[in-house]
């Protein structure tokens, strides 16, 4: 078994006291100043992330769109230079092999993909391209190791970008420009992982310590302040956005996790004839959010009852510092996966009232028009 | 007094008073609920009395003692942030009345407890 990694700011996280966890095989700071601080700065001002430890595979090559669109369940042909769509790959059976972010570029593609399943994903996207139909056709690359990726989330941020010389004016939701950077090019997109207005900049590893240290100055005196994957954690489970491992993974399909608007039928891809079957048989669950209603912490793995009946399970599960009330996303059969369901979670042995409630759980701001005046 | 668990002990008229160290409660992080046992409920050494979670973890607090549960922290229901702010002070956890004072004597000093902790 390898050695967990660090990504090129380990040290810069070292000197800011960052406390650190294990993660998809990194080494990643976890907490700063404190989860709930973290949060809730992001919602209020701006929090800056090292998310290096991400992904990144280029597609490039004659069939390149072809090849992508085959992979992938959203339609990447509908995808236009400089934009960017959120998609899922899928195995044979209809199960999520991972969740991704589609860069369209002008002579490619980049798919950014969970680090824990970086080379899972390479070594599908390989045995694609090696049969006949796209073998010499196109070349995929990974550039996981060479790319960092920071992202500066918040409404803060569009302010604390341009400060750091960031064209980011006009740049819409789910769209990139490309920066230039003495010594190669980085990529910055307004995407995001936390519901408020964001952006995630890529970039050579080389240079990940010097814009760190960049943006954090800069954004000093906006509030900006270095967050950790705790907070991440909480903050886009108020979003509902999924976390693959916990409530997606290859025994899920989109239909089930609520993702059908990541799913166009009208392309040919892998895994297409099992989410058609299972679209018509309909769901055996729904991925719904559920908010405690009595005194108690819902964990992943915690079963949801109804009456003395297990009818689900859930898979994330924590406390939200915005709503100030624990909060969860849970499998629960379809005949109880509706708004305003009492349900109980089974919490050491006791029973502790729930409600499904819709999603988000707390609004979202990543559309919100961009002031940069 | 503490323990190896890191937990606290004081002792009182009518009960030992136990809360989690700084060291523990800097480990946790934030702590957002505290799961208390029943007043009346019987305890006993070593075994898991009180919850306390954080955001990201569930923590086992251990009793230091066996006897039985007198007083639970209330305020922490609302404030459970106290635990992190002032662990041995307004975040105190339970109150237990001892079945045997003689128990006490397991516990280690203040001067125990820093040593465990260096190491």
């Amino acid at each position: 078994m390898g050695k967990a990694k660090q990504t090129p700011l380990y040290t810069a996280h070292k000197q800011l006291g960052a406390r650190f966890t294990e993660f998809g095989g990194w080494i990643m700071p976890v907490q700063y100043s404190g989860m709930i601080d973290e949060h809730l700065t992001v919602r209020r001002a701006a929090g800056l992330f090292d998310l290096s430890h991400m992904g990144e595979i280029q597609v490039r090559g004659q069939l390149a769109r072809e090849f992508v669109q085959r992979l992938t369940t959203n339609d990447v042909f509908k995808l236009r230079p400089g934009r960017v769509q959120y998609s899922l790959f899928c195995n044979a059976d209809g199960g999520i092999i991972d969740d991704l972010l589609v860069y369209r570029e002008e002579t490619g593609f980049t798919l950014v993909v969970n680090a824990a399943n970086t080379a899972k994903d390479f070594q599908w996207m390989q045995e694609v391209a090696q049969t006949e139909e796209f073998r010499g056709r196109v070349d995929i690359i990974d550039v996981s190791e060479a790319t960092a990726l920071l992202a500066v989330q918040g409404p803060k941020s569009p302010k604390i970008l341009q400060a750091a010389g960031f064209a980011i004016g006009g740049l819409p939701y789910m769209s990139f420009y490309r920066h230039p950077f003495p010594g190669g090019d980085c990529i910055v997109s307004r995407t995001g992982y936390t519901g408020e207005i964001g952006y995630e900049i890529y970039l050579p590893a080389e240079k990940a310590m010097e814009q760190w240290e960049r943006l954090l100055t800069v954004g000093k005196d906006m509030g900006l302040v270095p967050v950790g994957l705790g907070a991440r954690d909480t903050l886009r489970l108020e979003m509902r956005y999924t976390l693959y491992g916990n409530d997606i993974d290859e025994t899920t399909n989109p239909w089930e996790a609520g993702l059908d608007w990541a799913v166009k039928l009208e392309h040919d891809f892998i895994g297409r004839e099992a989410l058609v079957k299972a679209r018509k048989a309909g769901p055996r669950r729904c991925l719904v959010g559920l908010r405690m209603i009595e005194r108690g912490i819902p964990r992943s793995g915690y079963h949801v009852m109804d009456g003395g009946r297990c009818v689900g399970t859930v898979t994330s599960g924590s406390y939200s510092p915005v709503l100030k009330q624990a909060i969860a996303l849970a499998y629960i059969e379809p005949g109880k996966a509706t708004i305003g369901e009492r349900v109980h979670i089974a919490i050491r042995n006791k029973a502790v009232a729930a409600e499904v409630v819709p999603t988000p759980f707390v609004p979202s701001h990543v559309r919100d028009e961009v002031n940069t005046e | 007094m503490y323990t190896r668990s890191h937990e606290w002990v004081r002792v009182e008229d009518d009960g030992v008073v136990v809360g989690v160290t700084d060291y523990a409660q800097n480990q946790m992080g934030d702590v957002v609920f505290v799961d208390f046992p029943a007043i009346g409920k019987e305890c006993k050494t070593g075994e898991g009395v009180v919850v306390v979670e954080s955001v990201k973890a569930v923590s086992d607090v251990y009793a230091p003692v066996s006897g039985i549960v007198v007083a639970i922290n209330e305020a922490l229901e609302d404030s459970p942030e106290k635990v992190n702010e002032d662990c041995y002070g307004e975040g105190w956890l339970i109150k237990i009345k001892p079945l045997d004072a003689g128990e006490l004597e397991n516990l280690l000093s203040a001067a125990d407890y820093e040593a465990l902790l260096g190491e």
